[in-house]
């Protein structure tokens, strides 16, 4: 069945057309050096400042003894949550049987890969000692869930990266040869990484398998990375962090943020890759109905998260609420609720908010309240321990993030967008043989009819 | 090949074997030369230790680690750094035996703060980085404050060593929990976990850091301090080691604290020095510990403040400002 794919004259006039339409934005233009060029000075900038904070300390952020873990500990839970989107989309979705995902579960697996594999960086930014990194692999102790998100987080890497290049390898074959003009290197590396692809029945049979395989594996791995990032503050008897509901809660506010940023890399792409053949309205119609979705359902493990405390009003759990609702939190905390969830669930119930240019207003919107969901999640609990914090310094009392600390994020960001810029430019962003065969069965379908 | 060749060849292979045989006797020189000198300096040298000898301070006796007595020449005995790995093994593993308990009274306690300083003087800590911090306290609006001297609680089910991820902070089995500063990647997770906010973590340099650059690392005492790791209350493990009672409690003026053993239901109290049954102690005074229903299971014992000995003032606010290096 395979090997007869491009044998029809159909199907070889639509794998031309896909394929220049598509292979056209795999090239180094001027436009990609100079953001490459931008990214890097400002990444020079950023590891400048994290330079200080290894000679002077981590005494150079905000945080301190009350408060000890800030906007790392925030980022780093937003880019494992962030990156959760591709199993959302290839696992969940594709296994599912949906069709409309083809043009995008590539886009999704660059946004997992990107941000799983800086997420491992920010813990470093985090440590007080990064040079003792590898004792963490010395003196590994199990019962720490710092292991478990070690060890989950490097397995949920590597898969979302297999499920990123195992569907690319026909696309290398198919592109090699059609690659003129590209510089040398390009062309070498897709020879080699198209791995002698010549689209033999038993090659594309094995990569069904080896792709089913890794799909459903990586549902679990997903859940796993997720809820071991939650379980580091809810296995902590802490009033805001003691929660029953930890994993599920972090889980589907994960779907939120990724779905977001894939709904933003759609938007670019279509647009400056001229790309709008492949990711028509209809296809915003309906991943915006998704982002609807998982935020409806996020929206109900708010609910669950705030209510079940607020109706009891233990002590601790008081206070911690009081100080989100109604004291120097609140503004920030109904922001997100309200911004960043309520009012684009809203919004996206509207058809016209869900074409292309609102969709991606709306999950700018929704992402960068998601960022800020993860500082409400990690910093408050922390302010107000049992005991009184006392007889120290002023600025001991209340965390403030610092010039250089939010350096140090922004950092990790640029970091992500090299990663997805590499992955975007050098390689082509949508499955070339997928949708030709898609183009060129539809219309055998027609012409049957 | 042709034979004009051939006898270039052999001609080549004479010249050759010329150089070799020449260059072996070379070789077998320089080995001769070599060999006589290094004869002469050993001479020279066992000779000057003869003489060195015979100048000798006498001898003296030496019990070594594993309890022999050995005569060494007076010249030979060194100083030594105790080394690292001694302290790293004995620190880790505690003394054997013991249940170190401490019990506070509340009813003493009128935030004298000696505690707090002696405790910072012994661990080199700044006046705001806290082994032990002395709280004012209020339990409810119409309950009376007090003063809370507040050391780590050393719970029997620590949450902050479940969650370290490398064993650096660890329990003893005399029921200490000490952290081990050479180990600490400064992840911060036992701060999360702690609910005493028992810990501290060195968001700079340490005050000290430079003095105590060369002192072998004291894992009882975490002492030099590092930057970059955490530090916390030690139960002064070093000063338990040699007898002695920790330096928080013999430093309080008001007999505030008693330490002891649980295995020998004796607590000896820091001021009066005075030694009480730890059982009729806590029952005399209907001791209790912090947050019971955490689980933590702390070995901390607190008297509540009643019939106080002192009035409770508010203690004037002290201005604490932050060092920077």
């Amino acid at each position: 069945m395979a090997r007869s794919i491009y044998n029809t004259d159909i199907h070889r006039e639509k794998l031309e057309s896909v394929s220049s339409d598509i292979l056209r934005n795999v090239r180094i233009n001027k436009g990609f050096i100079i953001w490459m060029g931008i990214l890097a000075l400002a990444l020079a900038a950023c590891v400048f400042a994290y330079t200080i904070q290894l000679k002077k300390g981590l005494g150079v952020t905000g945080l301190r003894d009350a408060t000890s873990w800030g906007m790392y500990i925030a980022t780093f839970v937003f880019f494992v949550a962030t990156s959760l989107v591709g199993m959302l989309i290839s696992s969940v979705l594709g296994l599912a049987g949906v069709k409309w995902i083809r043009p995008i579960a590539r886009i999704a697996e660059i946004i997992a890969v990107a941000f799983a594999a800086i997420a491992g960086l920010v813990i470093v930014s985090d440590m007080g000692r990064p040079d003792r990194l590898p004792y963490v692999f010395m003196f590994g102790r199990f019962q720490s869930p710092i292991l478990w998100d070690v060890t989950v987080v490097t397995t949920y890497f590597f898969v979302s990266l297999m499920l990123w290049f195992i569907p690319l390898i026909p696309d290398l074959a198919i592109a090699k040869t059609r690659l003129n003009g590209r510089p040398g290197f390009l062309i070498k590396a897709y020879e080699l990484l198209s791995v002698n692809w010549i689209n033999h029945d038993r090659q594309v049979k094995i990569m069904h398998q080896a792709m089913r395989i890794l799909l459903i594996l990586i549902v679990p791995l997903a859940f796993a990375i997720h809820t071991v990032t939650s379980w580091l503050f809810a296995l902590t008897p802490r009033a805001g962090w003691d929660s029953t509901i930890f994993g599920p809660y972090f889980i589907s506010g994960a779907f939120v943020s990724g779905t977001a940023a894939v709904i933003i890399a759609m938007y670019f792409y279509r647009e400056n890759y001229r790309l709008s053949r492949y990711l028509t309205n209809d296809h915003f119609e309906k991943i915006g109905r998704v982002l609807a979705l998982v935020s409806i359902i996020y929206i109900y493990f708010n609910i669950n998260e705030f209510l079940v405390p607020a109706y009891k009003l233990k002590t601790h759990d008081a206070i911690h609420l009081r100080e989100l609702l109604t004291g120097h939190h609140a503004m920030l905390f109904w922001s997100v609720q309200l911004l960043g969830l309520v009012i684009p669930v809203i919004l996206l119930l509207i058809k016209r908010m869900r074409r292309p240019l609102p969709l991606l207003l709306i999950s700018a919107v929704v992402l960068t309240a998601s960022w800020f969901k993860r500082y409400i999640i990690v910093v408050p609990p922390q302010e107000h321990p049992y005991l009184p914090v006392q007889n120290v310094p002023i600025e001991w009392m209340v965390y403030k993030p610092t010039v250089i600390e939010t350096a140090v994020t922004f950092g990790s960001l640029i970091l992500v967008l090299m990663i997805i810029t590499v992955l975007s430019k050098l390689f082509p962003v949508l499955p070339v043989w997928e949708l030709a065969e898609e183009e060129a069965s539809a219309k055998g379908e027609e012409n049957k009819q | 090949m042709n034979d004009e060749n051939k006898l270039k060849d052999t001609e080549d292979q004479k010249i050759d074997d010329a150089l070799e045989s020449s260059r072996r006797d070379f070789l077998k020189k320089v080995g001769l030369v070599g060999a006589a000198s290094v004869a002469g300096a050993a001479a020279v040298y066992s000779g000057y230790q003869f003489e060195k000898k015979k100048h000798s301070r006498g001898t003296v006796r030496v019990l070594t680690d594993d309890n022999r007595l050995v005569e060494v020449p007076v010249e030979e005995v060194k100083d030594i750094k105790r080394e690292l790995k001694v302290l790293q093994t004995q620190g880790r593993e505690g003394i054997k035996g013991k249940k170190w308990v401490m019990v506070i009274d509340l009813s003493r306690c009128r935030n004298a703060r000696k505690c707090v300083n002696a405790c910072q003087a012994a661990h080199h800590l700044r006046p705001y980085e806290y082994h032990i911090n002395t709280l004012e306290m209020q339990e409810s609006v119409n309950t009376p404050k007090f003063y809370m001297p507040k050391p780590c609680q050393h719970c029997d089910n620590p949450p902050c060593v479940s969650v370290c991820p490398v064993d650096a902070t660890f329990k003893r089995q005399d029921g200490i929990v000490l952290i081990d500063n050479e180990r600490c990647i400064g992840c911060r997770f036992c701060m999360a976990a702690c609910p005493y906010s028992a810990r501290m973590f060195h968001w700079q340099e340490p005050m000290n850091a430079e003095a105590d650059k060369e002192k072998a690392y004291n894992i009882e005492l975490n002492v030099p301090q590092k930057k970059g790791t955490i530090s916390k209350c030690l139960f002064s493990a070093d000063r338990v080691r040699e007898n002695s009672l920790p330096y928080c409690v013999s430093a309080c003026p008001n007999g505030v604290f008693y330490f002891g053993d649980e295995n020998e239901n004796a607590v000896t109290n820091g001021t009066t020095k005075e030694t009480v049954s730890l059982n009729e102690l806590l029952e005399d005074n209907g001791a209790y510990r912090l947050m019971e229903e955490l689980g933590t299971k702390p070995r901390v014992y607190y008297l509540p403040p009643k019939n106080r000995i002192f009035e409770f003032r508010e203690g004037e606010k002290k201005e604490y400002r932050e060092e920077t290096t």
